[in-house]
């Protein structure tokens, strides 16, 4: 494959993604086929535009959220003071992620209502695993001779975790969060069920009133925006891995 | 002697306080769906009960909270939970006025809090203890044993969920039998189809990229999409190919959910059959071909076992998931535990969401510890074996 291809078909991608949300009515035709009884081929109960924004809001609060609070726990259970935590943490993950999403949406409406704040905890909660299993991996497998390298030079605790031990891990950890990101994508879409604004309303209309054209207009952009991202955050990883000096698999 | 305190313990003693003494033990509600009041454990349980279970709690977490024996603290969290799981369901016969129908009890946050706090406890010792695979499981079929126990004697029939259950008691096992049928029918077909498909990556590397790559994408779209998008196909299959009908396969209902899910477990398991099939060590395949092996010989007898794990990790990350991702099916008419959820998000009734979110999230549950323990068997049996 020529070397320019892929970048190419990323930035049609990027332009088709564009054009669909700001002016879906360009595609009408294409989607016309889809529908039946004169349905409507485009979504007309709200914006496109403005549940994408909303769907890649609420990702990013979630995923900040997460990321905040997963990175911070698994720099705690890898301190001396925490280390009685990690054996228990790490069970806890592996328990936490059997808990279907749609449970926790459902579970978390009598506590917060419906709306978004269901979905956040929902993303949030998803969101937390794969990065703290990532931050937790980064942590514990770094070279052993840099560490005692940091500890020789004199550095801190504290000073060596910010400067050596986070830097050498964030592209492990920036992993995680790539993966998080792309489940919070697909799984917000559910967040629909429980009145919550993304794109899983316009595939939740669809799927009511039997108008194949809305289900596949919603899947089709979280696809895309799923594939974008994931893209970007690959790229990031491979430029902070290069930094680091780690050779990129 | 001075007191020593154990770290976890502390945090488990500060939510047990809290849980037993601030937060509410069961909620009463008049009927279905009006907001419930909050009762504490000693409003919940007749004169002599509820001092005891404070006192069971407030012991349990003294134990937990300093530094003692792992056998101590594996007794204490087995006494409590059990405790906690006899009275919730004494509680709800006890405030259920006599004869009344329409009141539900249900388990409020205080309970779920010492529910949660005695389980990290548990947690933290049966991780400690190092237990082996097969005692883990041991451990599982006790715990569902004892769960099923108290279900069959009938002292939790006065909680709500259970009196969701008893309205519902036929389609519950059908919904169940439907959701097990389909995340398991599913992860077959896809084992069947993804394991050559695997092998053919691996020798084939022209292919690998591609078919990864497409794999992936459809990781990408949502399930709520896919299982929407896959209706369309399939009725029309339906209406055109003789025979597709009769064989189940209809536009709307399982036969969308099942090819979704089929879809979405390919991904893990092409990916780890690549991942497990790369990693066999080179010089095994050497010596084997060195032995005269054929190909077909090399597959079965050196590379598939020796990739065995690696596989059975994709196997089971894709049992979970589906077990999972089939309450979704519920969304396009294809039954299983999401019925219930959907419906009780509907109706705002939380009890009916736990219907079927309990023994959902039940299921992936056991489905891990199960799977996981084979696999550390399998895992440990080649290593003592290459050894």
């Amino acid at each position: 494959m020529k070397a320019w291809l892929p970048s190419l078909l990323r930035l049609a991608l990027v332009v088709l993604l564009v054009a669909f949300v700001t002016n879906p009515s360009w595609f009408e035709p294409l989607l016309k086929p889809l529908t039946e009884n004169n349905a409507p081929a485009i979504y007309n109960q709200g914006s496109l535009l403005t549940l994408t924004l909303l769907h890649l809001r609420t990702v990013l609060i979630a995923t900040v959220a997460a990321t905040i609070v997963a990175v911070a726990l698994a720099i705690l259970v890898t301190r001396p003071a925490g280390v009685e935590f990690l054996p228990l943490s790490r069970s806890l993950v592996n328990i936490g992620q059997t808990f279907p999403p749609v449970a926790v949406l459902a579970l978390a409406v009598p506590a917060v209502g419906f709306g978004d704040k269901p979905t956040l905890i929902a993303l949030f909660l998803y969101g937390l695993l794969p990065i703290f299993e990532n931050a937790l991996t980064g942590l514990t497998t770094l070279p052993g001779n840099v560490v005692e390298a940091a500890r020789g030079a004199g550095m801190t605790g504290w000073q060596r975790l910010i400067k050596v031990e986070l830097p050498l891990s964030a592209p492990i950890i920036l992993g995680g969060i790539r993966l998080s990101v792309v489940i919070s994508l697909a799984t917000a879409t559910i967040g629909s069920t429980v009145a919550a604004k993304t794109l899983g309303e316009v595939i939740i209309a669809g799927l009511l009133s039997n108008n194949l054209a809305f289900v596949l207009q919603g899947g089709l952009i979280v696809a895309a925006l799923a594939v974008l991202i994931y893209d970007g955050l690959s790229a990031i990883e491979r430029y902070t891995a290069r930094r680091m000096g780690q050779e990129t698999a | 002697m001075t007191l020593r305190f154990d770290k976890l313990g502390v945090v488990i003693a500060l939510i047990v306080a809290y849980a037993a003494f601030l937060a509410p033990f069961a909620t009463f509600r008049a009927n279905r769906i009006v907001p419930g009041e909050a009762r504490s454990i000693l409003e919940s349980l007749p004169v002599a009960v509820g001092p005891l279970l404070l006192a069971i709690v407030v012991i349990a977490a003294i134990i937990a909270l300093l530094k003692t024996s792992l056998l101590l603290r594996l007794a204490a969290s087995v006494v409590a939970l059990a405790a906690l799981a006899i009275l919730i369901g004494f509680a709800g016969s006890f405030l259920t006025p006599e004869g009344n129908t329409f009141a539900r009890i249900s388990p409020a946050s205080g309970f779920w809090l010492l529910i949660f706090a005695f389980t990290l406890l548990l947690a933290d010792v049966l991780t400690r203890l190092n237990l082996s695979p097969q005692a883990r499981v041991g451990v599982l079929v006790l715990a569902a044993a004892a769960i099923g126990l108290l279900l069959v004697s009938g002292s939790w029939n006065s909680l709500s969920i259970l009196k969701e259950y008893a309205n519902r008691a036929d389609s519950f096992w059908a919904e169940g039998s439907k959701h097990v049928t389909l995340a398991l029918g599913s992860l077959a077909a896809a084992v069947v189809v993804g394991l050559p498909l695997g092998i053919l990556c691996h020798r084939v590397e022209k292919l690998r990229a591609g078919v990864l790559n497409v794999l992936n994408i459809i990781q990408t779209i949502p399930s709520i999409a896919l299982f929407g998008l896959l209706i369309a196909p399939l009725g029309w299959v339906a209406t055109h190919v003789p025979g597709a009908a009769s064989l189940g396969i209809r536009g709307i209902g399982t036969a969308p959910a099942f090819v979704a899910l089929f879809l979405y477990s390919l991904l893990p398991v092409v990916a780890n059959t690549v991942v497990g099939l790369a990693g066999v060590p080179r010089a095994a395949n050497d010596a084997a071909r060195g032995m005269g092996m054929t190909d077909r010989q090399r597959l079965f007898g050196v590379e598939f076992p020796l990739a065995f794990p690696v596989i059975l990790t994709g196997i089971r990350i894709v049992l979970v998931q589906n077990i999972g991702l089939a309450t979704i099916a519920a969304l396009i008419g294809g039954g299983g535990f999401g019925v219930f959820v959907f419906q009780g998000v509907g109706q705002t009734a939380m009890d009916l969401v736990l219907l079927g979110a309990v023994p959902t999230v039940a299921l992936a549950f056991a489905a891990a510890i199960i799977l996981d323990a084979v696999i550390e068997m399998t895992a440990t049996k080649r290593r003592v074996e290459t050894a």
